[in-house]
């Protein structure tokens, strides 16, 4: 999951350089593009702690990443915008509490049961957005953007610079995000979601309360979520339904599985690529769906781990814990990918 | 079709140039060299999907007027760039983006859903491009989120429904059901359908509806019959018009169906003999007698190979519009205030008749009540003559 | 067609005069019969959905395969009898068409694709029948356009018969109910009775079976995977006339069969047909008393179901 060769960290290090680097000369159209790109990076990075970390798939993830959103257009007065002090964490707690309620009865389902569970939730939220009034019903609305600003500080910005400023302020979210979840998957908490992931049952024997395990990573993939929707929020400032439906949770998936399952910059290059293919697709060519179509298709066919897993292979192998690659890879061609389901008489 | 290219010199830079030539020989003024510079028009409107020939039929009729205007607006060449919007509301601002910011676009017109509606108006709003709606018909882009630089050539929801309401007020209707979909269209509709009929006495004695886009029409229909209302009124468009209007003829049902114009628009082929008779209200129909709606047609048929319907007609009058507004500042968009006053002031000869501008920049328009016979829309009359959506809660700046 | 004529007559101008046949029986017996209506709509819907969704579950149980193109197998079906009934005049001929139509286009996709992905992550499947949906969308755009399209009911079922004062049932929806129920027959003997049958299901219920056994997997494979492609086409050209056809009409029927086959039980036709049954009543029946709720009636089901058994109703504990 982790890059620890210094190659790699100093590869990592660079790309977050260029990236910051990049407003300097990009359009503001451009600047807006990579705010859009860096929004869905951290969109699919947190849902890569659920899918590629933990081995749980869930089609739920948009209702977090959605209701980020919309708690920042619920607690904004319609006037003058909240400062980001109060609406970045009232949107991550509102997303923790809906994933630890949502997490604690769906993680008793497995496999493809707590995906189809996770569909079932996220679309009951999408469902309360889209037929009620609550957040402006099916067409959406409008929210005054939060304040960019710290203890009462506010950044004086004009109209102009604000993209720029909403940017970086992604970008760093998105940098944090990565080094948080590097960091977390090197802690015994990581290792035991792999575990999980490679063989829970085995994680149980050795005395894990996998149950625990996995509602926390839930709970933080929500959040993370959570983060990248309140960047949708200050990025757009208008929410809609869709946000939480799940073509959303589908679309990150999708961008993890570009990236690559096996590895943490997997989904982030996933995200750009995804994000990349649908500008080109629009300017190549009036039939969209066909070059959308058929680059997935020969993702799929020709690069079976992702970008990322053709690029530097070595990521899949340093992901897994020593000495279990070789059973995680037999098992994984039978059930989910790492669901977790033991193979009889394992 | 023009190609989508980007022209390498921003505005900006070409308006310092102008100046600097300006000051040399003194003779082109700024705007002059402007004005030599393509009128960039962005299309973004639905090419795939659901919507995708709505989308079509206003494309052909924007490119038909620009044609019979030798290729100019306001003495401009005109560049159309076109976007597929995939009526998908959770991209839309990320493509109004593409027109505004990185294809710099002079005007946006677009689009057909509702939603993506909403997204564009949250950056045109912001960037102030001149936009022109040439069919979602949401009453808040001309209602409480109404913007100076925002214009609507279709219909507001609220306005075809409404001419219904009152044409069956009128007639001494007492009680009536709207059906339709449960989102802002419907909701909308509804809400026009009730204030004319209320109008006139009646009542909308219960609103039936159904999650959109959803088709499964039986379960509404089976309860009509124990409602007791004397006329069932409706909002439905497209694929969802066809299966209502065929299923609410085979369900038997003995109250009659009306309903907002789309139910039977573009849809009668389909909808064969189960159609015969309906009535609807909408700002357009077959058999409008004026030359400049026979002309419209013939036109629209030799560069479509298929008839007109209403969608053509309301992007033909997105693009009236905008020439006027371009003739009137003779191409030059930087004159804001003569621009404006001159959409504001806008009378379109329109193939539906006479429509204006409200002040709220929704269309002012007839709705014509028509009925169907021999599988055509049959204009009856004026259900009501230059109707103005009430534009409620818009706070023109 | 003689429903349509005969009550347009009126029109709007003298509702009042027509709108009160209503009246003539008791209010209870109104109620009874709205239900009764309600039931069969119920039934009509839910036996549709199960057409899709036993392929669905087939596939997923033999081969482990999530489909999600599934959906778009049922849109090719409909566009498929409005090709034909285009083309030939008659949607009589559509049937077979569909039908030897899905077993070529199943047979075709299996050898040429998904074979490749058995032994692949379920997730690369995700994003390999992703890209199909894609593909089929735009082939569908290129042939048929983007223009909804409606595919006229055969002559012969184009009558109504009254269930309820007020209220009439297309015979073409009798029509369809009856096919449905011969199809889910004609499965049920299929894979219950005869000795192909026992072979997929013993491939359903633990695929290294088939190679202990040492049955023609390829083959199960082949035929399973070209039998649900078969049935999903069938539910599309029995729901042409219904639905008529449009661009992304596969999408809704995807994931609601999704839901019917995880409430059943993975890989169980039986357990399909059930839940099929009950998610059409839930359905039409939510949105016909109360309506407010009825987006959220069947995930609110499928999560109770799946939370009180987690394998699904006809499924086995593990799989």
């Amino acid at each position: 999951m982790v890059p620890t060769s210094k190659l790699s960290q100093i590869g990592l290090a660079m790309a977050a350089a260029l990236s910051a680097a990049l407003p300097l000369v990009a359009s503001p159209y451009h600047i807006e593009l990579g705010s859009t790109a860096l929004i869905a990076a951290m969109l699919a990075l947190s849902l890569q702690l659920l899918v590629g970390c933990t081995g749980l798939v869930s089609l739920g993830h948009g209702a977090f990443y959605g209701l980020a959103a919309y708690v920042v257009y619920l607690i904004s007065p319609a006037d003058v915008g909240l400062s980001i002090a109060i609406t970045l964490p009232a949107a991550i707690a509102a997303s923790g509490i809906a994933a630890l309620l949502i997490g604690s009865l769906s993680l008793r389902a497995k496999g493809f049961f707590f995906l189809m569970v996770t569909l079932a939730f996220g679309q009951m939220v999408f469902f309360i957005f889209h037929d009620t009034k609550i957040g402006g019903g099916t067409d959406g609305a409008y929210l005054t953007r939060p304040i960019l600003g710290l203890f009462g500080f506010d950044l004086p910005l004009t109209r102009k610079q604000r993209p720029m400023a909403i940017y970086y302020v992604n970008l760093i979210q998105l940098v944090a995000m990565y080094l948080g979840l590097a960091w977390l998957l090197r802690s015994l908490f990581g290792q035991v979601l792999t575990g999980i992931r490679v063989n829970e049952h085995r994680m149980q024997a050795l005395g894990f309360n996998t149950y625990r395990y996995k509602l926390a990573a839930f709970v933080i993939a929500g959040m993370l979520a959570g983060v990248a929707g309140h960047g949708w929020a200050l990025h757009r400032a208008f929410v809609n339904p869709e946000l939480v439906g799940w073509h959303r949770s589908a679309e990150a998936l999708l961008m993890i599985l570009m990236g690559g399952l096996g590895s943490l910059a997997g989904p982030i290059v996933g995200a750009i690529a995804y994000t990349g293919l649908g500008e080109v697709a629009q300017l190549l060519t009036e039939r969209k769906l066909l070059v959308e179509g058929a680059v997935i298709l020969a993702v799929v066919l020709l690069l079976p781990k992702g970008i990322m897993g053709f690029k530097l292979p070595e990521f899949m192998k340093l992901g897994k814990p020593d000495g279990s690659n070789a059973p995680a890879e037999i098992e994984e061609a039978h059930t989910q990918p790492g669901q977790g389901q033991p193979v009889p008489n394992d | 079709m023009p190609s989508k290219t980007t022209i390498a010199l921003s505005r900006r830079k070409i308006m310092k140039g102008a100046a600097a030539t300006g000051l040399a020989t003194a003779v082109p003024t700024g705007w002059a060299i402007a004005q030599a510079k393509p009128l960039k028009v962005g299309l973004m409107l639905p090419y795939s999907g659901t919507f995708a020939k709505l989308g079509e039929n206003i494309t052909i009729a924007v490119e038909m007027l620009i044609a019979e205007k030798g290729g100019k607006l306001g003495g401009r060449e005109v560049q159309l760039i076109k976007l597929d919007d995939e009526s998908k509301p959770e991209n839309a601002p990320q493509n109004a983006d593409r027109l505004v910011k990185r294809d710099q676009v002079d005007v946006l017109i677009g689009t057909v859903h509702s939603g993506v509606q909403m997204g564009i108006h949250k950056v045109v709003k912001e960037s102030g491009t001149l936009t022109i709606v040439p069919n979602a018909g949401n009453g808040a882009v001309t209602g409480e989120l109404c913007a100076r630089n925002v214009y609507r050539t279709s219909f507001s929801n609220w306005q075809p429904a409404h001419g219904m309401g009152l044409v069956l007020g009128k007639r001494g209707i007492k009680k009536a059901a709207w059906i339709t979909w449960d989102y802002a269209a419907g909701q909308e509709s509804g809400q026009g359908f009730k204030e004319g009929l209320e109008k006139h006495g009646g009542q909308l004695v219960q609103m039936l509806t159904l999650k959109f886009p959803e088709t499964n029409f039986q379960p509404l229909l089976a309860q009509i019959a124990g409602l007791g209302v004397d006329v069932v009124g409706s909002f439905f468009a497209g694929g969802a018009a066809v299966q209502f209007v065929k299923e609410y003829a085979a369900a038997g049902i003995k109250v009659p169906l009306c309903g907002s114009g789309f139910l039977t628009e573009g849809t009668l082929a389909a909808q064969g003999a189960a159609a015969e008779g309906i009535e609807t209200a909408l700002h357009y129909g077959d058999g409008i007698d004026n030359p400049k709606n026979a002309a419209f047609r013939k036109a629209f048929k030799d560069k479509a190979q298929r008839d007109a319907d209403v969608y053509a007609v309301q992007g033909y009058d997105a693009a009236q519009l905008l020439s006027i507004g371009l003739d009137a500042v003779k191409g030059n968009m930087e004159d804001e205030k003569g621009l404006h006053a001159a959409l504001e002031g806008a009378k379109i000869d329109s193939p539906r008749g006479p429509v204006a501008m409200s002040k709220e920049h929704n269309i002012v328009q007839n709705i014509y009540l028509r009925k169907v016979t021999n599988g055509e829309n049959k204009v009856m009359g004026v259900a009501a003559a230059q109707l103005a959506d009430p534009g409620k809660g818009c706070k023109m700046a | 067609m003689f429903g349509a004529t005969e009550r347009n007559a009126g029109v709007c101008l003298v509702c009042s005069r027509l709108g009160c046949g209503c009246s003539e029986l008791p209010e209870l017996n109104m109620d009874l019969s709205i239900l009764l209506a309600q039931l069969l709509n119920g039934v009509q819907y839910g036996l549709l959905l199960f057409l899709i969704a036993s392929g669905l579950t087939l596939i997923f149980g033999v081969m482990g395969v999530i489909n999600l193109a599934h959906g778009s197998l049922f849109m090719i079906g409909a566009y498929t009898a409005y090709l034909v009934a285009k083309t030939t005049g008659s949607l009589w001929f559509a049937l077979p068409a569909g039908i030897i139509g899905g077993l070529l286009l199943g047979t075709i996709l299996e050898r040429g694709l998904f074979q490749r992905f058995y032994r692949r992550e379920h997730l690369d499947q995700v994003l390999l029948t992703f890209a199909l949906i894609l593909l089929a969308e735009e082939a569908r755009s290129a042939i048929a356009g983007n223009d909804f399209q409606s595919v006229p009911i055969p002559p012969i079922l184009d009558f109504s018969v009254p269930v309820t004062n007020g209220f009439s049932y297309s015979a073409y929806r009798f029509a369809v109910i009856g096919s449905c129920l011969l199809l889910a027959a004609g499965l049920y003997l299929w894979i219950e009775r005869t000795k192909f049958g026992a072979m997929i299901r013993a491939a359903a219920e633990k695929p290294e079976m088939v190679d202990i056994l040492g049955l023609d997997a390829r083959r199960i494979h082949t035929t399973v995977f070209a039998v649900g492609t078969a049935l999903a086409l069938t539910a599309g050209v029995l729901a042409a006339p219904l639905y008529s056809v449009y661009p992304n009409m596969g999408d809704g029927f995807l994931i609601i069969s999704f839901v019917v086959v995880v409430i059943g039980g993975l890989g169980s036709v039986t357990g399909a047909f059930w839940a099929a049954l009950l998610i059409g009543l839930v359905d039409t029946l939510g949105k016909a008393y109360v309506p407010k709720v009825s987006g959220l009636a069947i995930y609110v089901l499928m999560a109770i179901v799946l939370l009180w058994r987690p394998q699904g109703l006809f499924g086995r504990e593990t799989r």
